[in-house]
């Protein structure tokens, strides 16, 4: 090589190194998922309207004898008027999203996106520095342990780590060793998350579920307000709830809506197309 | 000094030609390969079945009249839905008005996706018999008969998903009992898949509706599938108004 050419090669390896610090990207943020998404609930997410309304949930038979036997009166007890959701609520709850990151001050690098929390849901944070998830033995929260990474244009965060908590409002149960595969779709100002949850003690098959948020010019809060217990007359000596067989509520769905019972109280079949052949073509609405 | 400026140059014209030449540059449509089956970034062809894990009530059975629950309606939608009548609409021949593109992937269904020819991908549905064309490298179409499945053109984006676009469409309903969308209406569509952490694949359908005229805001659902082995199952079943 001449001495012409090694110079040249020299300084174009140095004037790539000096271009990169200002062009080089890391590998991950491919999309920019912060900022305030706010929520557009054209669909029944929360399933709070009635009691016993576990449809599209494929419970297993003791995922669905706990959640029969839930009352929502224990919602009044004051150690658990604050106990608020897992994970799972953020493609439940009806609230928006505000996601920020965490930024490596030295080399640019994302280290954690954080999605806000609110009254009833803790923060979630998603680790994007390479961290393992703990061992089994560490602690269980209710917004759990969550590592995420990129797959091109789609953030994928794992969450393992919840405590026992509830799949939806109404009393489907989750145990502490379910977990979340959250994928993070952006589509311009549409924001879709796709949570594949499985659970080996409540559920009969993951359960698929996503919701849609739109970016909003109006910044959300990162904070909910504070949650305050106060004394709502329950009964301190006893937890509500209802024996097998008891509940009173399970066939509210059928008589107002003509859902039938098999698909209110969350059997895995009744999520497919076929089983529409086994409602009856007139159902009973009142 | 020369020296280098000219290595910066040389530098900063391949750094900057870089994103264009991978068509990597967000936002943008992957640059149009020879065709869109060549071209595809993800493979969607195959069964599918739509796995009802919200709305239930809303879409695997026909909702009473006057639940509207969750849809951003204008008072005129209202009104209109309020005169919902299926034996009416049985009786016109709009048995299929709940089936149109704009609620079409709400309905519990399998789908059937395969390329037509090269630059053309349908959308089969048992439920309703619907068929759909998604057109790539093809202008919007701006003119023309409206159908109940409409003109849709499409892109793959390079964030792998579809991107689908539906104009020209036939009014119809959103939900069953009686909601409507007008022939103006325009839906967006994005196709997403993830893998099912236990093997098998998920299809994830990004649905937003834009009609001034009976919504008050972009209605946007999204709706779930799951990849089937064949097509055992496929039941083709007419379209039903009640």
């Amino acid at each position: 090589m001449s001495r012409a050419n090694s110079k040249f090669v020299g300084a174009t390896i140095l004037a790539a190194a000096f271009l990169c610090l200002f062009t080089c990207r890391t590998a991950d943020a491919q999309v920019d998922i912060t900022g305030s998404w706010a929520a557009r609930n054209h669909e029944f997410l929360t399933g709070d309207g009635l009691p016993v309304d576990f449809t599209g949930i494929p419970l297993n038979e003791e995922g669905r004898i706990r959640a029969l036997s839930y009352s929502e009166s224990q919602l009044a007890m004051v150690e658990r008027q604050c106990q608020g959701w897992p994970a799972f609520y953020l493609v439940q709850g009806p609230f928006g999203l505000k996601i920020w990151s965490e930024t490596d001050p030295l080399k640019g690098n994302v280290i954690s996106y954080t999605i806000g929390a609110w009254e009833d849901r803790a923060p979630l944070t998603i680790w994007m520095d390479g961290r393992p998830h703990p061992s089994k033995y560490a602690e269980h929260t209710r917004a759990g342990f969550t590592t995420g990474a990129w797959e091109g244009n789609t953030l994928v965060a794992y969450t393992t780590h919840m405590k026992a908590g509830f799949l939806r409002k109404t009393g489907a149960p989750s145990s502490d060793e379910a977990t979340m595969t959250l994928r993070f779709y952006r589509h311009g100002d549409i924001l879709t998350l796709l949570a594949i949850i499985e659970d080996p003690i409540y559920l009969a098959e993951p359960w698929i579920v996503s919701r849609s948020f739109q970016l909003s010019a109006t910044p959300l809060s990162p904070i909910g307000p504070p949650c305050l217990t106060t004394y709502e007359g329950s009964n301190a000596q006893t937890a509500p709830h209802y024996l097998p067989e008891k509940n009173p509520f399970v066939d509210e769905m059928t008589t107002k809506y003509g859902v039938p019972r098999d698909a209110a109280i969350g059997k895995p079949e009744t999520l497919y197309p076929e089983y529409r052949k086994n409602i009856p073509p007139a159902a009973p609405v009142r | 000094m020369r020296v280098f400026f000219i290595a910066t140059l040389v530098t900063l014209e391949f750094v900057t030609a870089l994103p264009y030449a991978a068509g990597q540059d967000r936002g943008m449509p992957a640059k149009a390969a020879a065709t869109a089956k060549a071209s595809a970034l993800v493979d969607i062809s195959g069964y599918w079945v739509a796995v009802v894990t919200k709305d239930w009530r809303f879409r695997m059975i026909t909702p009473r009249k006057g639940d509207y629950q969750s849809v951003p309606m204008t008072e005129q939608a209202r009104t209109i839905a309020d005169t919902w009548d299926p034996v009416a609409d049985a009786a016109s021949g709009d048995q299929c008005k709940a089936y149109g593109a704009a609620a079409i992937m709400r309905v519990p269904a399998r789908f059937h996706i395969a390329w037509q020819d090269d630059n053309t991908l349908g959308v089969e549905s048992d439920s309703g018999m619907q068929t759909r064309l998604f057109h790539f490298n093809s202008p919007p179409l701006s003119t023309g008969e409206r159908t109940r499945q409409g003109y849709s053109t499409a892109q793959w984006q390079t964030s792998a998903s579809l991107k689908v676009a539906t104009t020209n469409l036939r009014a119809g309903y959103l939900r069953k009992n009686g909601v409507p969308y007008s022939e103006n209406a325009a839906v967006t569509e994005y196709f997403d898949m993830a893998p099912l952490p236990s093997g098998g694949q998920v299809l994830l359908v990004t649905t937003i509706v834009d009609d001034p005229q009976y919504l008050q805001q972009p209605f946007i659902v999204s709706s779930e599938f799951k990849k089937e082995a064949d097509g055992s199952k496929w039941d083709p079943t007419p379209c039903t108004a009640k």
